[in-house]
C-alpha cells in the first residue's frame, strides 16, 4: 500500500434509528459497523456481499450524501466533512443500476450531459457544447442523440449518457453501483469495455460495487467482501479467487454459477437466511451460518488479521483466538 | 400418462401497434418431457416472456395467439374457452413469476393465498389444505411454516417471497411449471438456494420445468435442453452441453463471448460484444433476423426466411445460412483475438 490515496475510510459507523412501532423506542440499525477501507489512485475497488449489507450506505456516506454516524472518511487527503458539496461532486460522481429511473425524461441528453457544469458554475459556457461532444465520442454515443430525450434511446445507451455525465466534470473517482445489471448480457460486456478504456484513458479510480462476482473477478484489482456491515474479508483479486480466507467468501463464492453445463447447482452451505439487521446475532456476526463456527465465536467478534494483500476477520486465521477469547 | 408433457407446433403472437402488426413470437415449436428442464435464453425483448404467457393464455386482450399445435398432456389447449383454461392454470400448469413482491397480493396473508388454488381446484377442505400448504413450505424450506401462514408479503425478505411462489405453483401438483425469471430480482447465494430447491422438487414430482430466463450461468447449470430466442425466433436449440460446448448460432457464440468466465477470460481482458440493437418485429421482416449485427452476413442472409437446420449432432438445430464447420471457424477467429 504505498500509492496515493484518493479517499479513505477509517472506523467509519452509520447508525439508522428504526421505529419499532407505535409508542415504542426506536431501535438502532447499525448499516456500516466498523468499516476501514483505503482506495488507491488507478485502482478498481470492489464491494460485494448480500443484499442489505451495507454496501450502498457505504457508497454514500463515500459520496458525501450521508455523513457517518462515527469515524471519519477522507478525501485526497482532507476530511469529507470540512469540503463543501460542490468540492465533493467535482472529486467523486457516481453511476446508478437502473439507467431507466436515474436519468430525468424530461431533459435532453445534451443538457442532462451539461447539468454537472451548470451546477458547478463552469465559468466558460462557450465551450460546453463542444466539451460535451468530446465526452458523448468518448463514451461512444452518437452526435445525433443531442436533442434526444432518455425514452428515445436503448438501455445501453443511457447508461453511456450516466456515464458522460459523470464523467464531464473530470472527478477522480467513480462509484459504480450495479452499473450493469438492469442491462442485457450483450450490452453489459459493451459498457465494462467502456469503463475498462475509461479508467485507463483518464486515469480514473473506481468503486464498483457488484452482486455479479463474474464482473467482479473480471475488472476489479481489490475485493471487499462485506457481511452486516463490515467488512469480513480485504484481499487483491487474484487472492480472493484463488484462495478466499472467510467462510462467507467461500459460500459466496461457491454460488457463482458460471456458464458450464458439466457442473450441476452448487450447494452453498448458507442455511440460515440472512439475518436481521436490527437482531444482530453476538460475537462474530457470520456464527449462526457459518459451516466451520468454533464454541467462542458466537461470543466474542473476530479482530482483524492481517493476510496477504488485506485482511481478514475470521477465528480460524487468529492463532491467539481461543486464547484472548477467553480473557 | 404420457412421457410428453407439452408439446407446442408453431406458436405465434400477434399484437396490433399504431405501426403496424407486431410478430413478439413467431412460429416457435417445443416439446417439455416429464422430469425435464428447457431453458429459454435470449436478451430482453426477444419474446420469451410473451411466449411464457401464451402457454397460459394470459395474454393481453389485443394480442392473437395461434398455435398448429399446443397439448398438455395430450390434451389440446387451443380450442378451451378460459372457463376450462382457468381449471387447467394453477392446477395442471402453474406459473413462478419474476418479482415475488408484485406477484403475490399484499393484502392477503401467505396462508389464504396458498390454499385458494388448491381448494379452487381440488375443493379440500381448508384444514386439508392448510396441512398440505404447510408441508410444502416446508419442503421449501421455510421454518415454523405453520406460523408463516398468517404471515402477509412484507413480513417477508425477498428470498422467502420467492420460495412461497414456488411453494404455491406447487400446490395442486403441476404437470407443468413455467419460471420466469425466478431468481433474478435474488442475491447470488440464495440464487443458488432456490434452483436446488427447484431441481430437488422437480425431480421428486416429475414435473416438466420451462425455465425462461437471461443468465446463461443459471442455464448452463439447471437447463437439460436449451433454446436461444432472439427476436421471437428460435436461432438455436439443443441440449445444454451442444448449446455451451459447441454454439453454432452466431447471436449464440457472441452471447456466449460477452460473459466473462472465470479461469477462461483474461482479467481484465476485453468482452466480446454484439454491436447494434435488436429490430423492431412490426411487419414481417424477410431472411435472417441477426444478420443486422451478424459479424459474418451475406447477400444470401436477407433474401428468405432461414429454416432450423441439423447441426452435427442429432437434436442440435440452428438457424443460419452458414454450415457448422464454418461458424465455428469464425467464432474460433473472433476468440483468439
Amino acid at each position: 500500500m504505498s500509492g496515493e490515496a484518493v479517499i479513505e475510510v477509517r472506523d467509519v459507523t452509520r447508525t439508522f434509528m428504526i421505529s419499532s412501532g407505535f409508542m415504542k423506542p426506536k431501535r438502532p440499525l447499525h448499516a456500516v459497523n466498523g468499516v476501514n477501507l483505503r482506495v488507491e489512485r488507478g485502482e478498481v475497488m470492489a464491494l460485494v456481499g448480500e443484499s442489505g449489507c451495507g454496501k450502498t450506505t457505504l457508497a454514500r456516506m463515500m459520496m458525501g450524501l450521508l455523513p457517518p454516524s462515527q469515524g471519519t472518511i477522507e478525501l485526497g487527503g482532507k476530511p469529507i466533512s470540512t469540503l463543501d458539496r460542490m468540492t465533493v461532486a467535482r472529486t467523486v460522481q457516481p453511476i446508478f443500476q437502473d439507467p431507466y429511473s436515474s436519468l430525468n425524461p424530461r431533459k435532453t441528453i445534451g443538457s442532462i450531459i451539461t447539468l454537472p457544469l451548470r451546477v458547478q458554475g463552469d465559468r466558460d459556457p462557450a465551450t460546453w457544447e463542444k466539451r460535451v461532444h468530446e465526452i458523448m465520442e468518448l463514451v461512444g454515443l452518437p452526435r445525433r442523440v443531442f436533442n434526444n430525450y432518455p425514452n428515445q434511446l436503448s438501455g445501453g445507451q443511457r447508461q453511456r449518457v450516466a456515464i458522460a455525465r459523470a464523467l464531464i466534470n473530470r472527478p477522480r473517482m467513480v462509484i459504480c453501483d450495479e452499473p450493469t445489471s438492469a442491462l442485457d448480457v450483450s450490452v453489459q460486456s459493451q459498457i465494462l469495455n467502456l469503463l475498462q478504456d475509461l479508467r485507463a484513458e483518464l486515469g480514473l479510480t473506481y468503486l464498483l460495487i457488484s452482486h455479479n462476482l463474474a464482473v467482479v473477478e473480471h475488472i476489479a484489482t481489490r475485493v471487499a467482501v462485506m457481511y452486516l456491515g463490515r467488512i469480513v474479508e480485504q484481499t487483491d483479486t487474484a487472492s480472493l479467487f484463488e484462495s478466499p480466507r472467510h467462510p462467507y467468501s467461500k459460500a459466496l463464492l461457491s454460488s457463482v454459477l458460471t456458464p458450464d453445463p458439466t457442473l450441476g447447482v452448487p450447494d452453498t452451505h448458507l442455511g440460515a437466511s440472512f439475518p436481521n439487521p436490527l437482531e444482530m446475532p453476538s460475537g462474530c456476526t457470520f456464527h449462526p451460518r457459518c459451516p466451520k463456527a468454533m464454541p467462542h465465536c458466537s461470543q466474542v467478534a473476530p479482530r482483524p488479521i492481517p493476510a496477504p494483500g488485506g485482511h481478514v476477520e475470521c477465528h480460524l486465521y487468529d492463532e491467539g483466538a481461543p486464547t484472548y477469547a477467553q480473557s | 400418462m404420457t412421457e410428453r408433457i407439452l408439446e407446442v407446433e408453431g406458436l405465434s403472437v400477434d399484437i396490433p401497434v399504431p405501426a403496424g402488426m407486431l410478430h413478439p413470437v413467431q412460429d416457435l415449436s417445443f416439446h417439455v418431457d416429464r422430469g425435464e428442464t428447457l431453458a429459454i435464453v435470449g436478451e430482453s425483448g426477444c419474446g420469451k416472456s410473451l411466449t411464457s404467457l401464451a402457454l397460459m393464455d394470459l395474454l393481453p386482450s389485443r394480442a392473437t395467439r395461434r398455435a398448429s399445435k399446443l397439448a398438455l398432456d395430450g390434451q389440446d389447449l387451443t380450442g378451451l374457452s378460459e372457463r376450462q383454461m382457468s381449471d387447467l392454470r394453477g392446477n395442471r400448469m402453474s406459473m413462478i413469476f419474476q418479482e415475488p413482491m408484485t406477484s403475490l397480493n399484499p393484502a392477503y396473508t401467505i396462508g389464504d393465498q396458498l390454499i385458494e388454488a388448491l381448494r379452487r381446484h381440488r375443493g379440500v377442505t381448508v384444514g386439508e389444505a392448510r396441512d398440505r400448504a404447510v408441508w410444502l413450505l416446508e419442503k421449501v424450506g421455510i421454518t415454523a411454516a405453520r406460523e408463516r401462514l398468517r404471515q402477509y408479503p412484507h413480513q417477508l425478505s425477498g428470498g422467502l417471497r420467492q420460495r412461497v411462489m414456488i411453494a404455491m405453483a406447487l400446490m395442486c401438483g403441476p404437470d407443468l411449471i413455467i419460471a420466469d425469471e425466478p431468481t433474478t430480482a435474488l442475491d447470488v447465494t440464495i440464487q443458488a438456494q432456490i434452483l436446488h430447491l427447484l431441481a430437488d422438487l422437480q425431480r421428486e414430482f416429475r414435473t416438466g420445468l420451462i425455465l425462461i430466463t437471461h443468465d446463461l450461468g443459471v442455464v448452463a447449470r439447471v437447463a437439460d435442453r436449451v433454446a436461444v430466442m432472439y427476436a421471437g425466433q428460435f436461432v438455436e436449440e439443443g441440449t445444454a452441453l451442444q448449446i455451451f460446448q459447441a454454439p453454432t448460432h452466431p447471436y449464440t457464440q457472441g452471447l456466449l463471448n460477452c460473459i466473462p468466465v472465470p479461469g477462461k477470460t483474461a482479467r481484465g481482458a476485453h468482452l466480446g460484444t454484439i454491436p447494434g440493437i435488436v429490430p423492431s418485429l412490426v411487419g414481417r421482416m424477410p431472411g435472417c433476423h441477426f444478420a443486422e449485427r451478424c459479424r459474418y452476413v451475406t447477400d444470401a442472409c436477407r433474401a428468405d426466411a432461414i429454416a432450423l437446420r441439423d447441426a452435427t449432432e442429432p437434436g442440435h438445430r440452428y438457424r443460419c445460412v452458414l454450415s457448422p464447420e464454418e461458424t465455428a471457424a469464425h467464432n474460433q477467429m473472433e476468440t483468439a483475438q
